[in-house]
């Protein structure tokens, strides 16, 4: 089974390329807040952490994972290394997956390692936890399904795309897709049964991130039903299979000129 | 009969290209190929002859348009087969952000090593082909030398029982092409089965068991090197030196080219030209004979024979 040494690999080059260096402005940003926050103590200062926090850490994430992702299979081929690796005991669903799960340990280090910064912000301005701050962790994981989405989107166009165009596509999708839910209304309060068929189909077909949208709620204390998260959680997973299945499809037929 | 362990039978390739592929460009035709077990097989053929083309095909790099491929009875498509062999591309790019060791230890890893096996693999490879020194280092800061030679340890890090090279000695210095024709004799001295491709005769003449020529995507020769190049003696060479030019030209006859530099003179006569009288003739006039040479087809002969007249422009070009 070649998906480990591969995902190994691939999250040793993250890091590499300095790629968790973003752990060191994030560091900077919430040490910086919590003490202005400390000092002022003005309003709900955990909900403004935490909407910081966790806005910041969806943020970082995003870029990552279509930056990096665009980049994931694109380079390998550009720089030829698939020649020599796909040589080797490697099915092409392999290379796929390993790439595609090297990535996705690298940001769940990141949002790992955010998380804990959150925490700490947390610990620091109200010196205590509370049992309600478990949201805060289910939010994170949240939103790392959704990155992973994000990747797998990325990761879709590059097997086939230049990295500038899968940007665009997947920061494209990125965006239709949180607003997907507006697009369904829209179609539901249409008369035109075209505009219903046409705004049905694009619910159903492109992914919905508004399942992902827990930050406002988390930092606002609403607690979410264990259900809409395993919802949340197994249809992000659900998706990013599909596209993963996908590229292995686009990535098996490819010719290596 | 020797077993052959790599087999191509019609093996045909066509590039679609253009923004909406409609051209096509047929890279491979209808290859038929045996390499025998323990040969070293030479793929020659000037630049965009197909050699780099089959040997994709073979990795299943890239899919034929028609015909099979077999490494040791096997298809090509194979998981397992790979296994039992070794590539290292043409002008290979490794992954610069690693060092030698960490790189041979991550391609080790594919195949299923244990950390102790890589432990005692990864500097054995890294000792053979001399880089064990740089092991520590990032392959970014490799020269093409030792990269190259990086890429043959990964090629074998398998021991391997077909090793495929494309091009390996491209862009390297006497002294690196000469590690590399030593590493490859290596290969062959302990049993495995060679199949390179290069466009550099003299590899071929030096290294190769057997070669198949390859233009435009066609086998267009195939044997011994000694065996596909004509032993019959092609012109005689007499460098003279002690006499002057015009007297030569009037000894030697209107069949022979002379051309003069400094105070020797080189003639070229045809195979059954009289010796005798000329010699006798060039002493007669206190001309000292220097050399007397029979002359043989080169590989080179053949080669620009057989490539045609549109391509010897461009084989003298790549010919190092």
């Amino acid at each position: 089974m070649s998906v480990l040494p591969i995902a190994r690999n691939t999250f040793r080059e993250c890091v590499r390329d300095k790629v968790l260096y973003n752990l060191v402005i994030f560091a900077i940003l919430i040490i910086v807040s919590s003490l202005i926050l400390g000092a002022i103590t003005i309003g709900d200062v955990k909900q403004i952490i935490l909407n910081l926090g966790l806005s910041t850490i969806s943020i970082f994430g995003t870029l990552i994972a279509i930056f990096i992702g665009i980049q994931l299979v694109y380079k390998e081929i550009d720089k030829k290394t698939v020649f020599s690796l796909l040589a080797k005991p490697v099915a092409r669903h392999e290379f796929i997956l390993g790439k595609y799960l090297g990535l996705s340990m690298t940001l769940a280090v990141n949002v790992a390692v955010m998380i804990l910064g959150v925490y700490s912000a947390v610990l620091y301005l109200r010196q205590s936890f509370q049992s309600a701050d478990i949201q805060i962790l289910l939010a994170g994981g949240l939103i790392l399904v959704e990155l992973m989405l994000v990747i797998a989107i990325a990761l879709l166009f590059s097997t086939f795309s230049t990295p500038a165009l899968s940007a665009l596509f997947t920061f494209c999708l990125y965006v239709i897709g949180h607003f997907n839910s507006d697009i369904r209304q829209y179609g539901a309060s249409s008369d035109s049964v075209l505009t219903k068929v046409v705004a049905s189909t694009t619910y159903y077909l492109l992914p919905n991130f508004g399942n992902f949208d827990v930050i406002s709620s988390t930092a606002h204390g609403q607690f979410m039903t264990g259900g809409v998260y395993l919802f949340s959680a197994m249809y992000g997973l659900a998706y990013s299979t599909g596209l993963l299945l996908v590229a292995m499809w686009i990535f098996q037929k490819r010719d290596f000129k | 009969m020797p077993r052959a362990v790599i087999r191509t039978q019609g093996l045909s390739k066509t590039y679609r290209t253009g923004f909406w592929k409609t051209r096509s460009v047929l890279a491979l035709d209808r290859l038929d190929l045996e390499v025998f077990e323990n040969e070293i097989f030479g793929c020659l053929g000037p630049n965009g002859a197909g050699k780099s083309t089959t040997l994709k095909l073979l990795m299943s790099l890239i899919y034929p348009t028609s015909g099979q491929a077999e490494i040791l009875g096997e298809s090509v498509f194979n998981l397992a087969t790979r296994r039992s062999i070794g590539y290292l591309p043409e002008n290979p790019y490794f992954y610069e952000y690693l060092t030698a060791e960490e790189f041979l230890t991550y391609y080790g890893s594919l195949f299923g090593y244990s950390k102790s096996e890589l432990q005692s693999r990864v500097p054995h490879f890294l000792k053979l082909t001399d880089v064990f020194h740089a092991r520590k280092l990032q392959l970014r800061k490799f020269s093409k030398g030792m990269l190259q030679r990086v890429g043959i340890a990964q090629a074998i890090i398998n021991d391997p029982r077909v090793v495929f090279l494309d091009e390996p000695m491209s862009g390297l210095d006497p002294i690196g092409r000469r590690e590399v024709r030593d590493l490859i004799l290596q290969l062959k001295r302990d049993g495995k089965t060679v199949f390179f491709s290069t466009h550099i005769l003299n590899d071929v003449e030096t290294l190769c068991d057997r070669v198949a020529i390859l233009n435009r995507g066609k086998v267009i020769g195939s044997g011994q090197p000694n065996g596909l190049v004509d032993q019959e003696v092609t012109h005689v060479e007499v460098v003279v030196t002690g006499i002057e030019l015009e007297h030569l030209r009037q000894l030697a006859g209107p069949e022979a080219r002379v051309s003069h530099s400094g105070t020797t003179s080189r003639l070229e006569l045809p195979a059954q030209a009289p010796l005798a009288e000329l010699i006798a003739g060039i002493e007669r006039v206190s001309g000292r004979i220097v050399s007397v040479n029979q002359v043989r087809q080169t590989m080179e002969d053949y080669f620009l024979k057989v490539v045609g007249k549109p391509e010897r422009q461009a084989a003298s070009n790549v010919r190092s």
